[in-house]
């Protein structure tokens, strides 16, 4: 029977009303009162040196009440980057600045070096037009391999050949790599694009600078995803705010898939603006600035290497990368191609002997940083490319290679030889479980019913493995992380028995409001109704970083537990004063508190009255109140894994391909709300599917960007996607979080694209063009068929 | 966007009056005149709608074949044209999403001839005549080139005249991102001969295959069109498709068009 709440119920979406119903309250909606709206100058060349810029005719505009340059924000620092990167020569890596707006150079088309206040934003807008800049052409540095090479045209001055860092993990691997190259019988070597992305979150980024010259407080309304994390950075780094005087409230977001988690300069310039008009300063990014200005997704081009035996068990591999950062490194843009990626290149094979190299690349283009999945589909796509590949070389089934390579159910934890700990997992019971929901015996008759129509069929198989619920401070910390991972959570039992519960995890899209809620009334045995969750405003939610990483329940969830937890221990102190009975004999089930053995009980609700009305409490041992926070810091990642299924049909006549058939069996452990993880699975494969056949950034030798608005930037629509069909009915609990849960956010992003790039492949291959090993994504249809045709 | 002026004449006369003005310019369903005025890429002080001008909306019949008014909806059209001419109202139905169909119109469309738009094809391959203020136009003279036509500043397309052929189909393949045409076939087959127009590939914008054409003349099956080839040269390149790919695609939908017609 399936519950009607708490763990375990697909609870609609309490959310989802406001949302339809337009009364989602999200930052553009919010007006204050005497705003003046903010406008951006961007740059429209790829990279120059700004010899002058002359405001006065943009000064004297109707309505124009302040312009602002570089200039006003030499004095503020620069937005850091989180990670520190140690190059595999121990050296620590570059990090250039990045201004709030561009000095001295600017470094991308859309790189924003002036700014406009005015009474309306057409006026702003009129008068960015007014600005007079004098801007030096350089030759535009685009491409990677190129940027490597030349060591005289430079992004950055810092960075001598335009690198960052190179990576090398782990250093200590490379040689027993290097021999089991040398003595294996086979190796497989392929080369790819993991293809530039644009996040397109429906909402674009808005902010709203308010500060108040009555007590010098500063407030900024966004578009985050963590709130704190964007003060933190604006304090310590940015502005020099003290905490305590700044608060961010991120309200409704709508969408971010990573693209929000940074701080962007736009949210400093609108505070600094407010400070100087004494008044509220609103931006509202437009559609085609975001293209320009929200950090892009993915970018590697990657050589990986799989050396086997010739019965196709693992032996070693070995991967070399350039990975795109852009033209400034946003904050968590050196972490996502390193540790979120090398990390997980060993997958859920045994693979003895793996060694990861990764040179991070300054270009002319839009900063890059973590993007739904976060260098594990980068980490995904390479391998269970490589291992089609192999598989198709050695003339072993795809399943099999696979089966003969996975870690057993037995081996766990499981050490990688790419320093992760995997808790547990069952990789053959996923593969098993999509092998049995993908009709595997009807394959060839539907292959036969292509056929008939001109069609070729193929199916594609990828296993994936990731980890998030990110992330232990301690691990991360040695790696170079300069923040905390932790989450936090305060349970606030109300007089009359409802619950506020002020969460540090932020959610928009996630449905954080419907499965919180439930995970407290299963835990405290209160009606999820009357449990109110509250996010998204530093000054009323504890420091919490925020959502991304699939890490709200893991890291939160887990933070509420343990907060609940302490509710429940106060609950039976007041319970015994109450009851007149021992602490210890006092008991907790299902709401109430009762003394064992006996049929005195209180309700939640009396204790919760009685914490506030406490007239006659021993206050020596009792104190007052029914409140209680924590902070919860994970012992390791989480290590969600599964196996997703394509079918495809291709049109060879014209490459276009259609994916017929999708299925996903994956194992998130615990799961809350199946209903929600269902959604957060077609989400992430929707994704999948759009950086496998759709989506695809493309500057232009200049820095020019040649997919700045939808007219080319193909986005999924729904009848891109194929009824998806999911599954998560594989179960290995996680071992060291309360809740046993692992994620399910990024899983399709990650899963999907190899997963539909081998499905065209095999596809392909079936149909007599054996020759075609590869294709670089999106797989357009003109790609196919020129892959094809030549 | 920029301010401007709107009026709303209820006449062709009106119309063409309230567009000498400097800077006028007309207005029809705004799908593609708005979001460029959104961009700032126009800024016209005038704009003349010309959406209450009953003489120039809906579509009927009569003996030069089927009469749509110049400021008709690409929805009205797939409704009201299914009956007489299948193929222009498959080609309508298949224009942008629900919301573009029901304001974009014909007269737009061909005014604006956009490289890639579908009307084009549908008004070259059925050899139609653009009906202006001023003159009539044959859709051989009409398109010069991309978004170029033979009107003049301040002319409007109040009707447009299709011959309707014996047989005829419009095969689209989609540019993936905006779903207009990445190429479009437009075979239409009318007693005197076989017409095939192609929107999507051109350099110039849409033309007309006559080697297609001949062929499919002379036997109008998809087997007359073995071994014909399209020249890539002059065909548009882009992130889409090379020209190589876009000279596949005519072949291939010109075909199916026939296959289907
Ligand atoms: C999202 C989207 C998807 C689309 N997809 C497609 C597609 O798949 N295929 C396709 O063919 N088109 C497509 N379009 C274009 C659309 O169908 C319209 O046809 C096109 O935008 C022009 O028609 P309109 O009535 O909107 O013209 P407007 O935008 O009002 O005007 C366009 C131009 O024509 C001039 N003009 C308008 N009417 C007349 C007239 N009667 N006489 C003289 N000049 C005139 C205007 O002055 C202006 O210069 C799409 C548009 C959008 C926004």
């Amino acid at each position: 029977m399936p519950k009607d709440g708490g763990i375990g119920a697909s609870t609609l979406r309490r959310e989802d009303i406001r949302f339809l119903t337009g009364k989602g309250r999200y930052t553009a909606d919010i007006n204050l009162r005497g705003q003046a709206f903010a406008c951006f100058l961007r740059s429209d060349v790829a990279h120059g040196r700004i010899r002058s810029i002359d405001t006065s005719a943009a000064e004297a505009m109707p309505g124009v009440l302040a312009v602002m340059t570089g200039a006003d924000f030499t004095e503020v620092g620069g937005n850091p980057t989180g990670w520190l990167v140690q190059s595999r020569d121990g050296a620590t890596m570059k990090e250039p600045k990045r201004p709030v707006l561009a000095h001295g150079k600017v470094r991308h088309v859309g790189d924003a070096y002036a700014l406009v206040v005015a009474e309306t934003y057409a006026q702003a807008k009129d008068a960015c037009e007014a600005i007079v800049a004098e801007i030096e052409e350089l030759p535009a540095i685009v491409d990677m391999a190129a940027a490597v090479a030349d060591t005289t045209n430079r992004v950055h001055d810092e960075c001598a050949d335009n690198v960052v860092f190179d990576w090398g993990w782990i250093e200590e691997n490379r040689a027993a790599v290097e021999a089991a190259f040398d003595a294996a019988p086979h190796v497989t070597t392929l080369e790819l694009v993991n293809n530039r992305l644009s996040p397109n979150a429906m909402e674009p980024r808005a902010s709203i600078g308010d500060f108040d010259s009555g007590t010098g407080d500063y407030k900024l309304y966004t578009t985050s995803q963590n709130p704190h994390l964007t003060r933190l950075l604006i304090s310590a780094f940015v502005m020099g705010i003290p905490e305590n005087k700044l608060t961010v409230i991120a309200p409704d977001v709508g969408g971010g898939f990573g693209s929000k988690i940074y701080h962007y300069g736009e949210e400093a310039a609108v505070l600094a603006a407010s400070k100087r008009l004494d008044r509220p300063v609103k931006w509202v990014c437009d559609r085609s600035e975001a293209f320009l200005s929200d950090a892009h997704g993915r970018d590697h081009v990657t050589k990986i290497q799989l050396a086997t035996d010739t019965e196709g068990n693992f032996l070693a591999l070995r991967t070399e990368t350039l990975a795109n950062m852009g033209a400034y490194l946003s904050n968590f843009a050196t972490c996502t191609p390193t540790f979120l990626h090398g990390t997980l290149m060993a997958g859920p094979y045994k693979t003895p002997h793996v060694y990861v190299n990764v040179k991070a690349v300054m270009t002319n283009t839009v900063p890059v940083d973590a993007y739904r999945g976060a260098g594990r589909p980068e980490a995904t796509y390479s391998l269970e490319r490589v291992i089609d590949k192999a598989a198709d070389e050695l003339g072993i089934d795809k399943w099999e290679i696979r089966r003969r390579n996975f870690i057993n159910p037995d081996q766990f934890p499981y050490q990688t030889p790419v320093g992760l700990v995997y808790d547990t997992g069952n990789y053959h019971a996923t593969m098993d479980k999509l092998r049995e929901l993908s009709d595997i015996a009807g394959f060839e008759a539907r292959a036969a019913e292509s056929a008939a129509k001109g069609k070729l069929r193929g199916f594609g198989l990828s296993t994936w493995i990731e980890a998030c619920g990110i992330a232990p401070s301690n691990l991360v910390g040695v790696l170079g992380c300069r923040v905390g991972l932790f989450d936090a959570a305060t349970i606030r039992v109300n007089a009359t028995g409802n619950i506020s519960v002020l969460v540090g995890a932020h959610s928009h899209g996630q449905g954080h409001e419907t499965v919180f809620a439930q995970l407290i009334s299963e835990k405290l045995g209160v009606p999820a109704a009357s449990v109110e969750i509250v996010h998204g405003d530093t000054s009323k939610i504890p420091f919490g970083m925020g959502t991304y990483g699939s890490r709200s329940l893991a890291v939160c969830g887990s933070a509420m537990m343990k907060a609940a937890d302490k509710i429940i221990d106060k609950g039976k102190k007041i319970a015994a004063h109450m009851l007149e009975a021992a602490e210890g004999d006092i008991e907790f089930n299902d709401g109430s508190f009762s003394v064992a053995g006996t049929d005195k009980q209180k309700s939640f609700a009396e204790i919760a009255f009685s914490a506030y009305v406490p007239h006659n409490y021993p206050l020596e041992t009792l104190e007052p109140g029914l409140e209680e926070t924590a902070f919860y810091d994970p012992a390791n990642f989480t290590y969600p894994a599964g196996a997703y299924g394509c079918e495809v049909e291709v049109d060879p006549e014209t490459g276009a391909v259609d994916i017929v058939r999708f299925t996903c069996a994956d194992d998130f452990g615990n799961v809350i709300n199946p209903m929600i993880v269902a959604g957060q699975v077609h989400g992430g494969v929707a994704q999948g599917i759009g950086q496998a056949l759709l989506e695809g950034v493309v500057y232009n030798e200049d820095g020019q960007l040649l997919t700045g608005s939808y007219m080319d930037y193909a986005m999924p629509r729904a009848d891109d996607l194929p009824n998806i069909d999911v599954d998560h009915s594989c179960v290995t609990p996680c071992t060291h979080n309360p809740l046993g849960a692992k994620g399910c956010g990024e899983a399709g992003a990650i899963g999907t694209p190899p997963a539909v790039v081998n499905a065209v492949i095999d596809a392909l291959r079936r149909g007599g063009h054996g020759q075609v090993t590869h294709i670089d994504m999106p797989l357009t249809p003109s790609r196919v068929w020129h892959a094809i045709h030549g | 966007m920029h301010d401007f002026e709107l009026v709303k004449p209820a006449s062709v006369a009106e119309a063409v009056a309230a567009l000498a003005a400097e800077g006028a310019q007309a207005l029809s369903g705004g799908q593609t005149l708005l979001p460029s005025m959104k961009q700032r890429l126009a800024a016209p002080d005038r704009l003349v709608s010309l959406l209450d001008i009953p003489e120039m909306r809906g579509v009927c019949h009569g003996d030069r074949g089927l009469a749509v008014g110049g400021a008709t909806p690409h929805a009205v059209v797939a409704r009201e044209a299914a009956a007489r001419y299948p193929a222009l109202a498959a080609l309508a139905g298949q224009i942008g999403d629900p919301a573009v169909r029901s304001r974009g119109t014909i007269g737009g469309s061909l005014a604006n001839n956009d490289p890639a738009a579908c009307y084009p094809a549908a008004a070259l391959a059925s050899g139609a005549t653009i009906v202006t203020d001023r003159r009539e136009i044959a859709a051989d003279d009409y398109f010069q080139g991309l978004f170029t036509t033979a009107l003049d500043e301040g002319e409007i397309i109040t009707t447009v005249h299709f011959p309707i052929p014996e047989r005829a189909c419009y095969m689209k393949f989609e540019q993936p991102a905006s779903r207009f045409a990445l190429v479009g076939v437009f075979v239409a087959k009318y007693a005197d001969g076989v017409r095939v127009a192609v929107t999507g590939a051109g350099e110039d914008g849409v033309f007309r295959w006559t080697d297609a054409e001949d062929a499919l003349t002379a036997d109008f099956r998809p087997e007359a069109l073995q071994g014909l080839v399209v020249d890539a040269d002059g065909l548009i390149g882009d992130l889409h498709g090379t020209p190589a790919y876009r000279a596949n695609l005519i072949a291939v939908l010109t075909k199916r068009a026939v296959a289907a017609a």
